[in-house]
C-alpha cells in the first residue's frame, strides 16, 4: 500500500480504488514500521471506502490493528449521506479514563502496598460480576438513561464529578428500549466493577509539569497524588455491539472489505436505534466510573480522613458523537466515530466544562502498566486537522501470546516492584500480557501528538501503585 | 492431535480449531474460548441448553461462541464440556455442562467474539500453505482427518 510523507509525523495514503477519501496517518518515522507491521493500514483503507465519509480516514499515533476500524481510528460522516457502524465504536463502548486529583502528596503515601491492597479488596474487579451493588431492572434503566448523573442522584458522589465528565456523564438520546434483554442481563450484575484485561486503577504522582499555567487551571502541581480509573461498559456494551452487528447484517449487506464494518445510514431507523443503544452503554460506563470513584473515596478515608479527591476530567475512547466541525470553510454537524482515540477540543468550545473553557479540554492519556501517563490540553489545531481527535494510550506492539512467553506475571510484578510500583492483580496470566514491553513507547506517542499539535503536553504522571482486574 | 491452537495477534487473541465434523470444529472452538478465560478444571454440575441459528456458518459460530459469554456474565456459568451438539443447515442445538463460574479463578476476560479474520472452512482439500499450516506444529493440527477448521479473533 502506497503511503507518502506529507510533513513531519503526517503521512497520507492517496485515494485509490474504492476509497471515497484519502487516509491520513499521524505517526513518527520511528513508529511507521509498527503500523505497517499489522493490518492497520488495510483497515484505514477499508474505512475510507464507507459511504458519506468526510475529508479523510484517520489514525492516531498509537494505532494498531483492530476489527472494523483500526484501534486509533477516527472518521467523520455526513449526516445525510453517511453511515454509523458498531465497528467504528468497538465492543467496549465508552471504554474511558477518569482522573482524580487529591490533596495528598508523595510523602503522605507511606504504605502504598497496604493502600492498593485495600482498594483491591473494596472495588470489584476481574472477569464476571461485581458484588457490591444489587440493582433491579428499573434501576438499570435509570443508569442507562442518566449515566453518572444517576449515580450522583443516588448519593454516589457530587455534582462536580459529572460536570467534569465528557457530555456531563450522560449521553443524550439514550432509550433503554433499544437495549436487548440479553445485554441488560449481562450488565445487571456488573455495574460498579472494573473488569479485567487492560483496565486498571492506578495511584500516581505528578512528576513533571510542562505548562504551569494550564496545569494550575486543571488543579495539578508537581508532587501531587492523582488517581486514574480506566474501564468501560463491561458485558452490556459488548452485547449491544454484537446485537446491532447482527441486526444490521439482517437489514443491510455488509461491506465486501470487512464484515465487521457492517453499518446503517445515520438517519435510518436502525442507525438511530444503534446510536441510542450505544448511548445507553456509554452511560453505563459513566455510571460505572462514578461508583468506583465513590468507593475509592470511601476506602481512602480510612487512611486519610481529610482526603479530597476531585474529578479533573473523564474522557471517552470508544464512541460515536454528533459534533460541529468546519469542513471546507463551512460549519456543519457531523457524526464522528472514535475507536481508541480521544476528543481534543481547543479553548472556547461550549462542550468543555466552564472551569476549563478558556484553556481547552483536559485530555487524559493512560500509559501502559508501569509507565507514565500524560495530561494534555486540547487544541484548535486538532479541530483543523484531526476532527478534534488525538491518541488514547500507548498502543500495543507485541502479541499477547509472545508477551506471555517472555515474562511470567510474577516476573512482571517483581520488576515493577523494583521500580517502586506495587501491583495487585487478580490474574498473573493477565499481568504478564499487560507487561509494559508489550506496548509502544508512550513518550514517543506523546511526542508526536505534541509536535503535530493535536494535543499539548501539560503534565506527566508516574505510577506508584496499580490495581489490575 | 490438537483440538485448537492459539496464533499471534498484536492486541487480541486469535485461535484456530479443527474437527472431523463441523460439530466437532464448533465444539473445539468453544473449548478454545473456555481455555482463554480460565484454565481451571471445571466440574460438570449443571446443564444448559443452547439453541441458536445463523445466516451462514461464520454467523452461526459467532452466535454460538457469544452464548458462552452471555452464560458467564448473566448466569454465572462456565462450561466444562459440550455434552451434545447438532448442526443442521444454519441451526445449532447443544447441551453444555459446567458449573457456577464464581467458584473458579479466571485468568483473562474475553470482551467479545469478532468477525475479524473469521472463517469456517472445509479444509480437507486445501493446499498445504493454508492459514497456520505454514508452521510445523500446525501441520499436525490441520491433518487429514480434520475436515473442518475455524478461525476466530477474540476481543480481549
Amino acid at each position: 500500500m502506497e503511503i507518502k510523507k506529507i510533513s513531519d509525523n503526517i503521512y497520507e495514503m492517496p485515494k485509490s480504488g474504492k476509497m471515497n477519501v484519502p487516509a491520513k496517518i499521524f505517526v513518527s518515522e520511528n513508529m511507521i514500521k509498527n503500523i505497517k507491521g499489522d493490518k492497520a493500514l488495510q483497515q484505514i483503507k477499508n474505512v475510507a471506502m464507507m459511504p458519506g465519509i468526510l475529508k479523510a480516514s484517520m489514525v492516531m499515533p498509537d494505532a494498531h490493528q483492530g476489527y472494523g476500524f483500526p484501534i486509533g481510528g477516527v472518521a467523520a460522516f455526513d449526516i445525510e449521506k453517511g453511515v454509523i457502524s458498531p465497528g467504528g465504536v468497538g465492543y467496549d463502548i465508552n471504554c474511558s479514563v477518569r482522573l482524580l486529583r487529591t490533596n495528598l502528596t508523595l510523602k503522605d503515601i507511606k504504605n502504598k502496598k497496604e493502600i492498593i491492597h485495600s482498594l483491591f479488596r473494596s472495588i470489584p474487579s476481574g472477569v464476571g460480576r461485581g458484588d457490591k451493588l444489587i440493582l433491579n431492572k428499573q434501576e438499570l434503566n435509570g443508569v442507562l438513561k442518566e449515566g453518572a448523573q444517576w449515580a450522583v442522584k443516588k448519593g454516589y458522589g457530587v455534582k462536580e464529578d459529572y460536570l467534569h465528565t465528557e457530555e456531563e456523564g450522560k449521553l443524550n438520546g439514550a432509550n433503554p428500549d433499544n437495549v436487548s434483554e440479553r445485554a441488560k442481563k449481562r450488565g445487571l450484575p456488573q455495574l460498579g466493577s472494573l473488569g479485567a484485561g487492560n483496565h486498571f486503577l492506578e495511584i500516581q504522582v505528578v512528576d513533571e509539569i510542562y505548562d504551569e499555567k494550564i496545569a494550575r487551571e486543571f488543579g495539578l502541581e508537581k508532587g501531587q497524588i492523582t488517581i486514574m480509573i480506566h474501564c468501560g461498559s463491561r458485558g452490556l456494551g459488548h452485547q449491544v455491539a454484537s446485537d446491532y452487528i447482527r441486526l444490521m447484517e439482517m437489514e443491510y449487506k455488509w461491506p465486501e472489505q470487512d464484515r465487521e464494518l457492517v453499518n446503517a445510514p445515520i438517519n435510518s431507523k436502525l442507525g438511530k436505534e444503534y446510536f441510542s443503544a450505544m448511548a445507553c452503554a456509554a452511560n453505563f460506563a459513566f455510571a460505572n466510573k462514578q461508583l468506583i470513584t465513590h468507593w475509592i473515596r470511601e476506602d481512602l478515608k480510612h487512611y486519610f480522613p481529610k482526603l479530597k479527591a476531585e474529578v479533573v476530567y473523564d474522557v471517552c475512547h470508544n464512541i460515536a458523537k454528533f459534533e460541529k466541525h468546519t469542513i471546507d470553510g463551512k460549519e456543519k454537524q457531523v457524526l464522528i466515530m472514535r475507536k481508541g482515540a480521544t476528543r481534543s477540543f481547543g479553548e472556547g468550545r461550549e462542550e468543555i466544562p466552564k472551569a476549563y473553557r478558556k484553556v481547552g479540554q483536559p485530555v487524559i492519556i493512560p500509559g501502559s502498566m508501569g509507565t507514565a501517563s500524560y495530561v494534555l490540553v486540547g487544541t484548535k489545531k486538532a479541530e483543523e486537522i484531526s476532527f478534534s481527535s488525538t491518541c488514547h494510550g500507548a498502543g500495543r506492539v507485541e502479541s499477547r501470546t509472545s508477551a506471555k512467553k517472555q515474562r511470567t506475571g510474577e516476573e512482571v510484578k517483581k520488576d515493577l516492584s523494583k521500580k517502586g510500583i506495587e501491583v495487585e492483580s487478580g490474574s498473573m496470566r493477565g499481568l504478564s500480557e499487560e507487561a509494559p514491553e508489550a506496548y509502544k513507547d508512550i513518550d514517543e506517542v506523546i511526542k508526536v501528538v505534541d509536535e503535530v499539535g493535536i494535543g499539548k503536553k501539560v503534565a506527566r504522571l508516574k505510577p506508584i501503585a496499580v490495581m489490575k482486574g | 492431535m490438537k483440538k485448537y491452537i492459539f496464533l499471534p495477534h498484536t492486541a487480541d487473541v486469535k485461535f484456530q480449531a479443527s474437527g472431523k465434523t463441523i460439530e466437532e470444529a464448533f465444539e473445539n472452538s468453544a473449548l478454545a474460548l473456555k481455555e482463554r478465560m480460565c484454565n481451571a478444571k471445571i466440574k460438570a454440575k449443571k446443564e444448559k441448553k443452547i439453541e441458536i441459528s445463523g445466516r451462514d456458518f461464520e454467523n452461526l459460530l459467532y452466535n454460538f461462541l457469544e452464548e458462552f459469554l452471555y452464560l458467564l456474565d448473566a448466569e454465572d456459568f462456565i462450561t466444562s464440556k459440550i455434552k451434545s451438539i447438532k448442526i443442521s443447515k444454519f441451526k445449532l442445538k447443544a447441551i453444555v455442562v459446567g458449573d457456577k463460574a464464581s467458584n473458579y479463578k479466571f485468568s483473562n476476560d474475553v470482551k467479545a467474539i469478532t468477525y475479524n479474520e473469521m472463517f469456517v472452512k472445509n479444509t480437507k482439500n486445501l493446499p498445504a500453505n493454508f492459514g497456520a499450516t505454514k508452521s510445523k506444529k500446525a501441520n499436525d493440527f490441520v491433518g487429514e482427518k480434520n475436515k473442518y477448521t475455524t478461525q476466530v479473533v477474540l476481543d480481549v
